[in-house]
């Protein structure tokens, strides 16, 4: 690691300002950004920490939209499991990495980095949620624009996500054995009738929408409606840990998963 | 009745309130007056030639010291291989040079080409960036066989890439050929028993402190034999006669192998402390270690199992591939040979066998030692294979076992591939196992998980471990450079309290709990009367080390020998003290008693006599009360068992649940039970981790693909059911005085074929008939297995 320095503002406004400074660096809880730092793959003069940007703490459920701060750590998020709220995305924070990193990491920093093998991602995408930012509001749609890519602006800060609560909705994640983050992360969110898939892990493109699953279980929502459905081996990730073949398998069965889990 | 305490008691580990509240002292709590900091660039490229190494902007770097590069070492020994293997047409094995620092050429990614010592770490590191390293990159050689069929030459002057092509018993091979051509049946598996990561959780470091006003050094380092480092570095590489050199390994955050061995750290900071006059520190990074610790298993197998129409085996002809990596390190070449071809006998009564085995240099990380050490790569292809001659010939696999056994009776067996067991009872292992894994309920467990959706598959298999390694005398005629006897010495303070000085080292063993128990059982003291000292060898007799589920049966029995000869002198003060003959006095509960008196004297009176000598037979005895120990066992031991394992696999995503484990093993005579468990639980679990999730892999150009947690998978918690233990079944060692074995590796060997032939049982039944999938069994390679 290389020697840097540290602000932590409180305010929008001052992380705003912070970050205009050459070779600076927002750290959202940094877990992925200090250790990438510690193996000098990484580094900035100066980290600007935004944990404590108030605006970006909010947390609060009105009018069908559940308000998450940027800045909110996994572990509050996870407390939703035992709420009536939106338990499945409260099942989703409950399940990234281990109580350490559910301390730390936040849900803005995770949709930031746009790992592909995240589990966020899938959630935002499958709720049709909108980021809001320091200066705009960007749908689901056009946030994720591929592996670690997103249509956030140099410096742009996310404040908060609006979910708008399903109806029903439930997540599951087959885990890649090393690190535990999705080989195949599967989201299905019904509301209003219409029903959303989001796919993480599986994707060179990071994560993406399986519309043709969608339109089957806005029909029916029934696993059995995905049961024939197939997704393609094309474009998906292949390593040590899954080909491209096993990984679009898993897509349709953990989708068939998560619409029972859910039903 | 279980006992409170001495030999048999579970007493309670004291190591644990030292580690669990954060107070072991571990090498890197070791700082010395004025130390620097190592850094070492490594190599980011498998194979090529160094063409120059400039570290002028390096060395001009805030707070540089020096920058070392193998320059530096051109006058200096390289790092020494302790095994000879002498291949079938008597010739000796290829042993290429492995400097400190890369001399020529860099052969594995992680090699050591330059090392910059700083005032700070952050300095160090910041200046190797500053080196400018040409390479000139060759072709890297990864795969064995592409290895041995003209790939790329790892070390050019040998022109091959084979060290050795060892075959045992090479008189043996005609008649075994002969009987496998003839036979009724045989069955014929390939298999890979995957490279490992060793991952102890303590890191390795080294800090080396010359001292200028003496001429002497001393290393601490993260050992689990600090004699045989002090040996092969002061004798084969730095040529400091051992007078000048003391090696202190303190307490060790783990080893299982891979802190056997003579590292190039350990030398580079002995050496740079000489040359600079300052204590030099390197401690690795988790990345370094995964890139620099020594490897473990990486063998790839073809077995042929001969039996005939009754399911007796005739047979068994294997030949492998065993990787060395890039060099050979400490005790490598024994791994595949002596510790792997001399265990193809198993538990079982086949009278012909022959072993090939050939050993590849690569361009990958130098492989070696791993808790079992060869065991568990013999102990898996052989339970595997009998697995799948059960299945061909549609008999029950327990059976087939149970038909091969040799029996009680025909203990000592010799078996035809060199070893001789004392004792064991193969039956009473597979009763117990039987009993405790509640086979007979297996039908109903299996029919509720198929209504769960999931096939249920049972793995049952044995082991044989050949352990206390060993008779120096019979290990020297197989190569070994170095003796394997064992040593401890008891000193009785004046008060009557004990300090052991062990040769064996503790890094998990519990050697601290338990060697006071068998001295305490002798004397009759209490246990914390009784104190362990280990691990430098400043202090400690010259010993050598732990390894090998050696500790107790060699240096337990050493421990013994010097507490008979404490107890034997002590009679004599006793009797002088009660004025009574030798003969008459007896030693019972730590009173010492003149026979049908009432007379009696206690332990602490004598031990004081023996420093206070005022009432003392000067004449005839000399004071103090101290004695030493050495011990060469007549045999290694032979711990055995039967494992079982069932699994659920979920056929949709391949993914494999352990659902229970039960162990029944033979450890002979057993000191702490509880102590026990917990190294079965800890073997089962690495066995449990080679079998579903760790894997080392490479890519061709030799880049480590698991190169991180976030890659490379460890076991953890909640990847393993509650094991069921049992030891119960005892057949005491015949050759050490404790009668026992050693348990340290038995899990890690018995448990990998159980889970392997639990998950192809479950495929079967839910008919697909798979013979065989490499390790690890992830849910990638079932679920690839179930759809071919």
């Amino acid at each position: 690691m290389y020697d840097f320095l540290v602000e932590r503002p409180t305010s929008i406004s001052q992380a705003v300002a912070a970050l205009r400074d050459d070779d600076t660096q927002v750290i959202a809880g940094g877990q992925t950004l200090i250790p990438t730092m510690k193996n000098r793959l990484a580094g900035a003069s100066k980290l600007v920490s935004v944990t404590k940007v108030k605006e970006m703490l909010v947390f609060v459920a009105e009018d069908g939209v559940l308000r998450i701060g940027a800045s909110t750590q996994h572990d509050r998020v996870a407390q939703l499991q035992d709420s009536g709220e939106f338990p499945a995305l409260g099942y989703l924070a409950a399940n990234i990495g281990d109580p350490a990193v559910r301390n730390r990491g936040t849900i803005g920093g995770s949709l930031a980095n746009n790992d592909p093998a995240a589990c966020y991602p899938a959630a935002v995408l499958a709720s049709n949620a909108t980021i809001v930012t320091d200066s705009r509001s960007i749908a689901a749609d056009d946030f994720f624009i591929g592996m670690f890519d997103t249509d956030l602006r140099e410096d742009e800060l996310i404040v908060e996500v609006r979910f708008p609560i399903p109806q029903r909705a439930a997540y599951v994640k087959f885990e890649q054995p090393a690190s535990r983050f999705a080989l195949v992360g599967v989201f299905v969110a019904q509301n209003a009738g219409r029903v959303r898939v989001a796919v993480t892990g599986a994707s060179d493109g990071g994560v993406f929408r399986w519309h043709q699953a969608e339109e089957a279980l806005s029909a029916d929502f029934n696993p059995a409606s995905v049961a024939d459905l197939q997704v393609s081996a094309e474009g998906m990730i292949a390593d040590i840990h899954g080909s491209a073949r096993y990984r679009a398998h898993l897509v349709q069965t953990l989708t068939s998963r998560a619409v029972a889990a859910a039903s | 009745m279980p006992k409170d305490f001495g030999i048999g008691a579970s007493s309670k580990r004291r190591e644990d309130a030292r580690f669990l509240t954060g107070n072991g002292r571990y090498t890197d709590d070791i700082n010395i007056h004025g130390q620097a900091y190592v850094h070492f660039l490594r190599s980011e490229v498998a194979h090529g030639n160094l063409k120059s190494v400039n570290v002028d902007a390096a060395a001009a770097s805030p707070g540089v010291i020096r920058v070392f590069t193998g320059a530096d070492f051109a006058e200096v020994g390289g790092l020494p291989c302790g095994w000879q293997v002498t291949d079938r047409h008597g010739e000796p094995m290829k042993e290429p040079p492995h400097p400190v620092l890369a001399q020529g050429k860099v052969r594995h990614v992680g090699d050591p080409i330059a090392a910059v010592v700083a005032e700070t770490a952050a300095e160090a590191r910041d200046a190797a960036e500053a080196i400018e390293v040409e390479i000139e990159e060759l072709p890297a050689v990864i795969d064995m066989q592409a290895a041995l069929d003209g790939g790329p030459l790892v070390h050019d002057d040998l022109e091959t890439n084979l060290c050795y092509d060892w075959g045992f018993v090479e008189e043996n091979k005609e008649q075994v050929d002969a009987a496998i051509s003839n036979a009724p049946h045989v069955t014929r598996l390939e298999l890979t028993n995957n490279r490992l990561i060793p991952n102890a959780m303590e890191p390795r470091v080294a800090v080396g402190d010359y001292n200028p006003s003496n001429d002497e050094s001393t290393l601490y380092t993260t050992s689990q034999n600090p004699h045989v480092i002090r040996l092969l570095m002061g004798a084969f590489v730095l040529s400091i006669p051992e007078h000048k050199l003391r090696v202190v390994a303190p307490d060790v955050g783990g080893g299982f192998g891979s802190k056997i061995f003579h590292y190039a750290e350990e030398a580079f900071c002995t050496f740079a402390s000489r040359q600079l006059k300052r204590a030099v520190k390197w401690t690795a990074s988790r990345s370094e270690s995964f890139m620099s610790d020594a490897h473990g298993r990486d063998h790839r197998t073809v077995i042929e199992l001969a039996l005939d129409n009754d399911g007796k085996f005739l047979a068994i002809r294997t030949s492998t591939l065993a990787n060395m990596g890039a060099y050979l390190s400490t005790f490598s070449t024994s791994v595949p040979t002596w510790l792997h071809g001399t265990l193809m006998a198993g538990n079982y009564t086949t009278p012909l066998v022959y072993v090939n085995v050939k050993a590849v240099f690569t361009n990958t990380v130098p492989v070696d030692a791993y808790r079992g050490a060869g065991r568990p790569e013999a102990t898996f292809q052989l339970e595997r294979v009998i697995d799948k001659a059960a299945r061909e010939l549609s008999l029950d696999p327990v059976e087939l076992r149970r038909r091969n056994f040799i029996k009680p009776e025909q203990f000592p067996y010799a078996t035809p591939v060199a070893l001789e067991y004392d004792t064991g009872n193969y039956h009473a292992t597979m009763d117990k196992l039987e009993e405790i894994a509640g086979l007979e309920g297996f039908a109903a467990r299996a029919e509720m998980s198929r209504a769960d959706g999931k096939l249920r598959g049972l793995g049952v298999n044995c082991y044989i471990e050949a352990c206390g390694i060993a008779p120096s005398n019979l290990v020297g005629q197989l190569g070994a450079r170095a003796g394997l006897y064992e040593s401890a010495t008891v000193r009785v303070n004046a008060t009557g309290s004990v300090t052991v000085m062990t040769g064996c080292h503790s890094h998990g063993q519990s050697h601290e709990t338990t060697f006071p128990q068998v001295v305490s059982e002798m004397l009759g003291i209490a246990e914390d009367q009784v104190h362990i000292q280990h691990g430098d060898t400043a202090s400690t007799p010259m010993g050598m080390g732990t390894y090998g589920s050696r500790s107790i049966a060699v240096g337990g029995s050493a421990m013994l020998r010097a507490t008979e000869k404490i107890i034997a002198k002590a009679r004599k003060i006793a009797a002088h003290l009660m004025e009574a003959s030798e003969e008459d006095i007896e030693f019972v509960d730590g009173v010492f008693k003149v026979a049908g008196t009432d007379k009696e004297t206690a332990w602490g009176d004598v031990c004081l006599a023996a420093y206070v000598p005022h009432n003392y037979p000067l004449s005839e005895l000399e004071p103090g009360l101290e004695e030493t120990a050495f011990y060469d066992p007549a045999n290694f031991t032979f711990p055995a068992g039967a494992y079982a394992c069932e699994v659920e696999v979920d056929p949709e995503t391949g993914k494999v649940d352990i659902c229970s484990f039960a162990a029944a093993d033979d450890f002979g005579n057993v000191i702490n039970p509880m102590i026990v468990d917990g190294q079965v639980h800890g073997g089962i679990a690495q066995g449990v981790g080679q079998a579903l999730l760790e894997n080392a892999a490479y890519d061709s150009d030799g880049q480590l693909l698991t190169g991180s947690y976030m890659d490379y998978a460890m076991p953890r918690a909640d990847d393993l059911p509650s094991f069921t233990v049992d030891h119960s079944c005892q057949t005491p060692c015949t050759h050490n005085p404790l009668g026992v074995k050693g348990c340290g590796e038995a899990g890690a060997i018995g448990s990998p074929p159980a889970v392997v032939n639990a998950v192809i049982d479950a495929l079967a039944r839910g008919g697909h008939q798979v013979d065989h999938i490499d390790m690890p069994l992830s849910p990638y390679r079932v679920w690839e297995a179930i759809n071919a």
